[in-house]
């Protein structure tokens, strides 16, 4: 039998993963991949209370997370294509149009 | 060591192993857990929308936007040391957490499938939410199709 810890350490543990690429890529796409990881763990946690307090609220919790999610993907890659149109890069170093 | 325990163990190390995977190099795959949570439905969402959508989505950007780059976008990651500190530190307080706060089951997993109840849950106490889900879906995907349309 696992317990609740386990899963709570584990989505931790993809958390702070998501955290390492969303500070270390330079890629803008990662970066965004690195922030589903993040919400990905969100969604672990959500599931397992709900797994082990016999309450479905966190499981419909989970679901619009994820379709949230789906919709931030789709509008963060539409920024991204839109950025790479003009400026012809996807390096997020190189995005400081807004730096003074 | 029953057969959960296996499962979980598996389950867990592809994940953690894919998730490293996508920070370090460009690759694209995770997220099966929902499986050893006892969630069949979640499970199919979730791959439904992963492997059909934001992967698709996640590809057609990636070759976009190398193509016509012509030289390789660099994929090399940058400090990764400070970076694997913070993560590190993070990880680091939020297991700290939950030791001094000792979490517990307080109640037996939902026998049988949830799926039913589940859909009576989305209709029932969460219906508002559900609508305004689906006007969110709608105003971001239409806002996507005219960020990324073409010029003329």
């Amino acid at each position: 039998m696992i317990g609740l810890q386990a899963y709570l350490v584990l989505a931790a543990l993809v958390f702070a993963i998501g955290l390492f690429g969303v500070l270390t890529r330079r890629n803008a796409v990662g970066i965004l991949l690195g922030i589903e990881l993040m919400l990905n763990a969100v969604n672990i946690n959500l599931v397992a209370f709900a797994r082990f307090n016999g309450d479905l609220a966190g499981v419909v919790f989970t679901l619009f997370t994820i379709s949230i999610t789906v919709a931030e993907v789709a509008v963060g890659l539409a920024i991204v294509i839109a950025i790479f149109r003009v400026r012809r890069t996807v390096e997020a170093d190189r995005l400081n149009l807004l730096r003074g | 060591m029953t057969l959960e325990t296996v499962g979980f163990g598996v389950v867990a190390a592809l994940l953690l192993a894919s998730s490293l995977a996508v920070v370090l190099t460009p690759n694209l795959f995770h997220s099966v857990l929902y499986l050893a949570a006892e969630q069949p439905f979640l499970f199919a969402v979730q791959l439904l929308l992963y492997a059909g959508g934001v992967v698709t989505i996640v590809v057609f950007a990636i070759m976009l936007t190398e193509r016509l780059v012509g030289d390789r976008i660099g994929q090399a990651s940058r400090h990764p040391i400070n970076g694997a500190i913070v993560a590190a530190a993070v990880f680091a307080g939020i297991v700290g957490f939950l030791i001094q706060a000792p979490v517990r089951a307080t109640a037996p997993a939902p026998a049988g499938d949830t799926t039913a109840a589940l859909g009576r849950a989305l209709v029932g106490p969460f219906a508002v939410t559900l609508e305004l889900l689906g006007v969110l879906l709608v105003a971001a995907l239409l806002g996507a199709v005219y960020f990324a349309r073409s010029e003329e």
